[in-house]
């Protein structure tokens, strides 16, 4: 498994190696991440993208070490040199809000029911500054409520959750997480469970955050508009691994995965022509029995015999930087979702079914109708 | 909040009314105080002696005006004839309310801090050995029928005094009807000695059934977003367990405690019945067994009282426990 | 692009699943029963509460001493002749438990069957309807609700002259409120789903819709809590009976036989712990079905193996 760019040398705020995590259960073991390693910088801005499933939160919650008990772990994760995993809890509770802050998906259910948010902001602040009184702690959590963009912050303080909407409750731990100036923060699914009006207010807010504490942020989401937007380098997870992994214009430019390339094609695109979206089909794979070969197989259209006997190691794609795991990465090169995979050929042969008027049959391939 | 509290007891009179008043005609058609009286005497009364204590507890008025009489006597302290002569019902009724108050409030305090204690632990250390052993006998004791617990309850405390030579635990009535040497002291522990049994009795069904209630709690609180927040927030276990997961977990308990009275002066009854406590379990089923239909009814009455008062103390707990309740 | 692309593209449609471990469609009764029965505590208890009904209504006619004829040993300990010894008049407890967990197991059962179906109709209506009918209907069950269970049997009862059925309905005539409102809780939420919707735009009538669409998927709550009003019912019944108020001699209940044998726990212990054990196995194995079946129904928790 390759770790992307070494990083025992300073400069490195966040290292993760080989990470992975399995979950016993009643029927057999999940191996939810299976060798996922990445590397944060000073300021960096890293998106990683998947499906559900994929294993991008448990990855998260791993750093964070606040997985079950009963996760088996193995792996490192390095904070500014200090080794997490395996470290007792009360010492990682010290870096926890202070070195590495999370930001969670549900904003609805993020915050405790019976304390004010200013309550919960300033519990925080005096946990990771002893001597801090409790006048400035407030003074303070008003002044953080108003940076994220919440409107009257000295009437807000005492409010409780439930008095705020779901974009204001999640700019409130976005406000929580950023309050102690932490270096790196987490932001899982953060505007997953909100309306696409509040999405770029709350992802300003997190700029928001990035700017003034100076910290590098991770951005987890399977949307890759979001993604496009807000990072500077990408990690596309799949089946529990990174499968690639780039800066955003070789990730949406020159994919060299076919996973990929099937999330970009099946986005609709409003600014070019009408264009059909090309699907992938089927369903990720079950994490608790993973055939041998490439997970992804199933469902590629790239699919050969070495597909399905070696998991492909993500390897160099084009330069340093860009590495993908495929085993054709290569033949990838300069080739859009609709060259790979099938259009949307169901739609109208569905319409067809149902309407009364004479519609001219489709087309058996509409591949080579779209290919130039 | 006050003028909500308000609201609801005037809302709960006539709750009240019409509770009690299917109450009173079910319990004057349950049975005949007249036949009863007729045939239970020795020697057995003239017709005229019949028809006499007829009129006394006015068997022949028509229910509804039976029920009008009663009720409005009632706001006078007049409670109505008993067909036990010279039984003032109103003044024995709270003289063994006292006496069962005792008992409920020390058994609901009991249950409450332990299946708090247990629940919590059974929660935090779910799936262990530990844990199945209380959940285990959370389940027993909840099959356990009272009356049984409470009779071997009886035995053990008499093989108990016998072991120790001590007269400590007493297994019949709520206090000795005579005292050696009668200072404050031994007044107190002897109230002690004879309330211990009966109260592990009346709390052991609650207990099970609040423990399993506080552990299900707990471990939804333990799983929810906002403590995992908590934790991500830097704090450590002990705070989170105690200021985001204990004090969320325990707002529903404190309701389902307030709810379950109907439970527990049912469980008072029994409990009462075998520890010979003259309290008012005693005094209802001597009510049914001689067919006293206002005894009976004052006792529902303040069963009822009881029950709603609860039900609406329940409620605003929850709105001063949990703020996305307000009643305004 | 290659010829081998667009060979690999155009139409062929590989089948996901040749390629992981096949998954079989299961319909939700068997998805219920199979984590019913993953389920060890409750398929025990099934098993051991199904044995002592089958003992129970079964056994007497194969047993050759009657609960009601007394036989020449008095206060015997249990042995051969007589498994569960004889009490002071010389009857065969083994008989007379037999006897008692039949009554109390008829009772408990008629309970639980006329509870649920009044009080699932009840909140089924109410739930369905809402507005000046739910509000009227659920009044009057939380009135029932308010009165004490114990207490107001018990002062029914006195009525009653023994029968195990006017037993079991004043019984049923007061726990049917709390089927009611957990039913009416389910019913309100499942209004709100598309099924009910689509059922009114296919033209169903009302009481097509309750029957036939919302109370089966109502099942859930219904069955659970029947199986725990077989518990409740078995011990309010022997309580009952224990103070004097329920099942009447000649006939016996597991209740009586504990408050006929009160004095005798020194000296007959087997008189008061036997029938006591039947009463808390039926209660205890009940507990666990429907631990079982709760679980069955709505399995949110994960197991983690240790």
């Amino acid at each position: 498994m390759t770790v992307i760019g070494k990083g025992e040398e300073s400069g490195a705020v966040l290292e993760v190696e080989d990470l992975s995590v399995a979950f016993p259960t009643e029927d057999g073991l999940v191996r939810a991440v299976r060798g996922v390693g990445y590397r944060l910088d000073r300021g960096d801005s890293l998106g990683i993208v998947g499906e559900s499933g994929s294993g991008k939160s448990v990855t998260a919650l791993a750093v964070m070490g606040l997985l079950p008990a009963t996760a088996r772990v193995r792996g490192s994760v390095r904070f500014e040199g200090t080794e997490l995993l395996g470290l007792p809890d009360a010492r990682l509770s010290e870096l926890r809000g202070s070195g590495i802050a999370m930001i969670f998906q549900d904003p609805m259910t993020s915050l405790n029911p019976v304390y004010s948010v200013g309550y919960q902001i300033a519990e925080t602040l005096r946990r990771h500054n002893p001597g801090l009184k409790s006048r400035a702690a407030r003074a303070r959590a008003v002044d953080l409520l108003g940076t994220v963009g919440i409107p009257s912050p000295e009437r807000r303080v005492d409010n409780y959750p439930h008095e705020l909407s779901g974009g204001m409750r999640q700019r409130v731990v976005i406000a929580i997480a950023m309050a102690n100036d932490p270096d790196v923060i987490i932001a899982d699914e953060p505007t997953t469970a909100l309306d696409v009006t509040v999405q770029a207010q709350i992802l300003d807010a997190l700029e928001t955050a990035r700017a003034e504490t100076g910290a590098a942020l991770v951005l987890i989401t399977h949307d890759l508009g979001v993604v496009a937007g807000h990072s500077d380098r990408v990690a596309v997870m799949y089946a529990g691994r990174i499968v690639e992994t780039g800066s955003v214009e070789d990730i949406f430019y020159t994919p060299r995965m076919p996973y990929t390339l099937g999330l970009l094609g099946s986005l609709p695109r409003m600014d070019r022509e009408e264009e059909r979206l090309t699907p992938i089909t089927g369903s990720p794979p079950s994490l608790l029995n993973l055939p041998p070969g490439c997970p992804f197989a199933p469902r590629c259209p790239l699919r050969r015999e070495a597909c399905d006997t070696t998991e492909p190691a993500l390897r160099k794609a084009g330069h340093d930087l860009h590495l993908s795991a495929c085993h054709f990465a290569d033949e990838l090169v300069d080739t859009g979702a609709a060259e790979v995979f099938d259009a949307v050929g169901a739609d109208s042969e569905a319409l067809a079914r149902f309407a009364d008027t004479t519609t001219p049959p489709p087309h058996s391939t509409t591949a080579e109708e779209d290919s130039a | 909040m006050l003028a909500y509290t308000v609201r609801r007891i005037l809302v709960s009179i006539p709750v009240l009314i019409a509770s009690t008043f299917i109450v009173f005609l079910v319990v004057v058609n349950a049975g005949d105080p007249v036949a009863n009286f007729a045939t239970s005497r020795q020697p057995r009364p003239s017709p005229a002696a019949i028809q006499a204590f007829a009129r006394h507890i006015h068997a022949n008025e028509p229910a509804v005006q039976r029920y009008w009489n009663w009720i409005t006597g009632v706001l006078h302290g007049d409670w109505g004839p008993s067909v036990q002569p010279n039984l003032d019902i109103g003044h024995d009724l709270f003289t063994r309310f006292r006496v069962t108050l005792t008992l409920v409030a020390a058994a609901m305090l009991i249950a409450l801090v332990l299946a708090v204690v247990f629940g919590v632990f059974s929660a935090i250390r779910q799936y262990t050995a530990a844990d199945y052993t209380i959940t285990f006998f959370g389940f027993l004791f909840l099959a356990m029928p009272v009356f049984w617990f409470a009779v071997l309850l009886k035995q053990a405390g008499i093989w108990f005094n016998e072991q120790t030579g001590s007269q400590f635990l007493g297994t019949i009535g709520e206090k000795s009807p005579y005292l050696e040497v009668d200072t404050t002291w031994n007044e107190f522990t002897d109230r002690i000695g004879h309330l211990a049994l009966p109260t592990i009795t009346l709390a052991l069904v609650s207990f099970a059934s609040w423990t399993r209630y506080t552990r299900a709690s707990m471990l939804e609180v333990l799983n929810s977003d906002y403590v995992r927040l908590a934790r991500a927030k830097g704090l450590r276990r002990r705070t989170v367990m105690v200021r985001h997961a204990l004090r969320t977990a325990l707002i529903p308990l404190a309701t389902v405690t307030a709810l379950d009275i109907a439970i527990i002066l049912g469980g008072a009854v029994i409990t009462e019945t075998i520890f010979q406590w003259h309290g008012m379990g005693e005094m209802l089923v001597e009510s049914a067994a001689t067919v006293d239909v206002y005894r009976t009814m004052a006792w529902l009455l303040l069963s009822a009282v009881v029950v709603i008062g609860f039900n609406l103390i329940a409620d605003l707990l929850y709105a001063v426990l949990d703020p996305r309740i307000r009643y305004d | 692009m290659t010829d081998t692309e667009a060979a690999g593209s155009a139409g062929t449609q590989l089948p996901p699943t040749e390629h992981e471990f096949t998954i079989t469609q299961r319909t939700q009764t068997q998805l219920v029963l199979r984590r019913f029965l993953r389920h060890r505590a409750a398929m025990v208890s099934l098993v051991v509460f199904v044995l002592i009904l089958l003992w129970a209504f079964i056994g007497p006619h194969l047993w050759h001493y009657s609960y009601q004829k007394y036989t020449p040993d008095n206060s015997q300990a249990p042995s051969w002749k007589h498994p569960f010894g004889t009490n002071a008049s010389g009857y065969d407890a083994y008989a007379q438990v037999m006897r008692g967990t039949q009554t109390s197991l008829k009772i408990a059962i008629l309970i639980a069957l006329g509870s649920t179906l009044l009080g699932a109709v009840w909140g089924a209506v109410a739930g369905f309807y809402r507005g000046f009918v739910d509000s009227t209907m659920m009044r009057i069950a939380d009135l029932v609700l308010t009165l004490p269970l114990f207490a107001i049997a018990l002062v029914i009862s006195s009525r009653s002259g023994g029968s195990w059925y006017w037993i079991a309905a004043v019984i049923a005539g007061l726990t049917w409120a709390y089927v009611a409102r957990v039913v009416r809780a389910t019913v309100l939420s499942l209004r709100e789903k598309e099924f009910v919707e689509a059922a009114k735009a296919l033209g169903a009538s009302d009481a097509r819709i309750i029957f036939r669409h919302l109370l089966p998927n109502s099942l859930g709550p219904i069955i659970v809590n029947a199986t725990v009003l077989v518990a409740t019912g078995i011990l309010t019944e022997t309580a009952l009976s224990f103070v004097g108020f329920g099942v009447q001699p000649p006939d016996t209940s597991l209740g009586l036989l504990v408050s006929q044998a009160q004095t005798a726990v020194d000296t007959r212990p087997w008189l008061f712990y036997i029938p006591g054990a039947f009463i808390i196995a039926i209660a205890l194995t009940i507990n666990f079905i429907g631990d079982g079946l709760r679980d069955a129904f709505d399995p949110r928790q994960q197991r983690v193996r240790q």
